[in-house]
């Protein structure tokens, strides 16, 4: 009953004072929509950065050789590289995996005016199989032309757009450093890496073309295991480790010279941190929410002392202190709540426009929309209480004097 | 029927060296029907004798019976109780609440007396007719006069069936026009439907309008006097009349009030005393 007579008497009050209102629980807003963002923004690139993880491949192992070491000069390695020998030992070992040799070379494409800085990378047809990737145009490399070393190359997205500019490309033939080699088909757009590199800056080709008539030797710089989803993927990475540790004559107790990367393990990683990142952008808004808070106190305070006289007017017609007490708590609790729910509006509306503004996908975390909601609705009555209070101790002779 | 009666009241302020009494013993009755005008220079103790009537306050020593119950012990929220079922105010500045219609300023204490939207506009909307208000409730204060204002103020102070009127200068405010006015309102409502009021005024003219005048001074009361209305002998006889049978409008008004009386129901058996 007397909660009822409070609530009355504070919508009331809420309706009077638009503006008050408003201000009041502006920096709930404010601060319920930050968190909201924050939080879905964060969970966005999160998500983002380990589907593009995945993109590479599933259960995706890299052999490289060295230890990689990032200084000054950008990723070194002095080992020496792999070689068709170890290419076949791997396929040996690994009866039921998908393996891929790499070659990766920087190169420069030419065509007519045009003239592309760009990687080459020679490989076999399995390639495109490991990395998930589809050829969107033309058609992948034939087995004789692997066997053969063929001089027919598949090229990446960005260089067809640098390269040709829009014209009929297949079948037409440019040059890569010396070499001249036909198109035979274009891959399809995979957009940038998790590390924010152009993934479709690339030109594929066979990789005994790539060995014999590019780099000049039987180098593999890199190889590629991809593992079917039921085999242990730590299990592969210690055996092809121990094979390699034989092969490259490593002696027991020294360390590896090359390395073996597991990519699933590369995105948990990423994805740690991209959360921990999350959490902290979460609390920076938290913040914000607090300062929301002490905002409808700071207006309250002014608010009672404003309302000095309306309060006299209340207790001199029967009001008791607890029924004034209310009534501000339910003002502070109701214009907090509002807030919130305008906040939650606001939030999840400016996160599904940023994410869509940012490329990122959109994932929906009700958890934190709750507990925001729920914050807001708190902190207006905490905050709400000491000037409530203040409001309901007013002594009303005292009240009714005040100009 | 006394009403209301205070027993040796005083009021102190301060402690010790810096100790102002002011209020010096009192006694006072006030009969049910009755029209009592309050005078005194500022700083007489008729404020605070006002303040105490009107339970906003309460004695140091002393008691204060109302309807036969001693109401000086009792505590803020009982006296909040207390003023909600059976007090109604008259302020000098009107006090109405701004930005507020004078059908939501009338139904105010309804409001705190619980009572559902349809009763209260329907008792507010009466209350307002009877001031002579019907064509103005939807205006806020600051589209009224000040007579006007003060009449919804009278209206507020109705609207609740109250046992007794305490009226503060309630024409302080207004030109002698408006002024007249109010009084004309104030002394029908007592003639009529016996109503009893407690007027607090500076002016003599006002005051011979009452029935009774008590005039403070330093802390006391000075003199009491039964003039007879300067408006005609009759006018007295018939005061009698009214305020005799005025028990009648005031005990069913408090009757009603009483059934949701909680924290002070020995009120209620002073009341059936």
């Amino acid at each position: 009953m007397m909660a009822w007579i409070a609530m009355v008497i504070a919508l009331k009050e809420i309706r009077r004072n638009k503006l008050r209102s408003f201000l009041t629980g502006l920096g709930i807003v404010i601060g319920v929509s930050a968190v909201i963002v924050m939080v879905h923004l964060g969970k966005g690139a999160s998500r983002n950065v380990t589907e593009e993880i995945a993109s590479l491949g599933k259960n995706l192992l890299i052999l490289s050789p060295g230890t990689r070491r990032r200084g000054p000069g950008g990723t070194r390695s002095d080992a020496r590289d792999f070689d068709d020998g170890d290419v076949s030992a791997v396929e040996r070992e690994f009866e039921d995996v998908i393996m891929a040799p790499l070659v990766v070379r920087p190169v420069t494409a030419v065509y007519a005016n045009a003239n592309v800085s760009t990687t080459a990378i020679g490989t076999t047809s399995k390639y495109l199989d490991i990395r998930d990737w589809a050829v969107s145009r033309g058609r992948g490399f034939a087995a004789h032309e692997v066997a053969a070393g063929s001089r027919v190359c598949i090229l990446g997205q960005t260089v067809v757009d640098e390269l040709f500019q829009g014209e009929g490309l297949l079948d037409v033939s440019f040059r890569i450093d010396r070499l001249s080699c036909r198109v035979i088909g274009v891959l399809e757009a995979k957009g940038q890496s998790a590390m924010g590199s152009d993934q479709d800056d690339i030109i594929l080709m066979p990789l005994r073309t790539m060995q014999r008539r590019l780099a000049g030797n039987t180098d593999v710089s890199q190889i590629m295991v991809s593992v079917s989803e039921e085999r242990s993927l730590a299990a592969v990475s210690e055996r092809l480790r121990a094979l390699f540790r034989e092969r490259r004559n490593i002696a027991r107790g020294a360390a590896d010279d090359f390395e073996v990367r597991d990519m699933k393990e590369i995105a948990a990683m990423v994805e740690k941190s991209t959360s921990t990142l999350t959490a902290l952008l979460g609390a920076i808004a938290a913040v914000s929410m607090l300062v929301g808070g002490i905002g409808i106190m700071n207006i309250m305070l002014v608010a009672v002392t404003e309302r000095t006289r309306e309060i006299g007017i209340r207790l001199a017609l029967g009001a008791r202190g607890r029924e004034v007490l209310l009534q501000f708590l339910i003002e502070a609790g109701v214009l907090s709540t509002l807030g919130g729910l305008v906040g939650v509006l606001l939030g999840v509306g400016g996160s599904l426009l940023l994410t869509m503004k940012m490329t990122l996908p959109f994932v929906f975390v009700p958890e934190i929309v709750a507990v925001s909601f729920l914050f807001s609705a708190v902190v207006g009555i905490v905050f709400g209480f000491l000037p409530a209070r203040r409001a309901s101790m007013l002594d009303p002779i005292e009240a009714l004097r005040h100009e | 029927m006394k009403l209301i009666e205070l027993l040796d009241v005083s009021k102190v302020y301060g402690r010790g060296g810096a100790e102002t009494r002011a209020l010096d013993g009192i006694d006072l009755a006030i009969d049910a029907g009755e029209f009592v005008a309050v005078m005194g220079t500022s700083g007489s103790g008729k404020s605070t004798c006002m303040n105490i009537l009107g339970c906003l306050d309460k004695p140091t020593h002393g008691r204060y019976l109302f309807r036969g119950v001693d109401v000086s012990k009792l505590d803020r929220d009982e006296r909040a109780l207390l003023r909600r079922r059976h007090l109604g105010f008259i302020f000098q500045s009107f006090n109405l609440l701004a930005r507020t219609s004078a059908l939501e300023n009338v139904e105010l204490p309804l409001v705190y007396r619980g009572l559902r939207k349809a009763e209260r506009r329907r008792l507010a909307l009466a209350q307002l007719d009877a001031v002579g208000l019907s064509d103005r409730v939807h205006h806020t204060p600051a589209e009224l006069s000040g007579g006007q204002q003060q009449r919804v103020a009278i209206a507020r102070a109705l609207v609740t069936s109250p046992s007794i009127i305490f009226a503060d200068e309630p024409t302080g405010n207004l030109d002698s026009r408006n002024s007249q006015e109010i009084l004309t309102l104030l002394s029908g409502l007592h003639r009529e439907r016996g109503i009893t009021i407690v007027m607090v005024t500076h002016e003599p003219e006002l005051a011979a309008l009452a029935d009774r005048v008590v005039v403070f001074r330093d802390g006391r009361i000075v003199s009491e006097s039964n003039e007879p209305e300067p408006s005609g002998g009759g006018g007295s006889s018939r005061s009698a009349g009214p305020s005799g049978e005025s028990g009648q409008p005031g005990e069913s008004g408090h009757s009603r009030l009483s059934g949701s009386w909680g924290p002070g129901s020995e009120l209620r058996g002073g009341g059936a005393r």
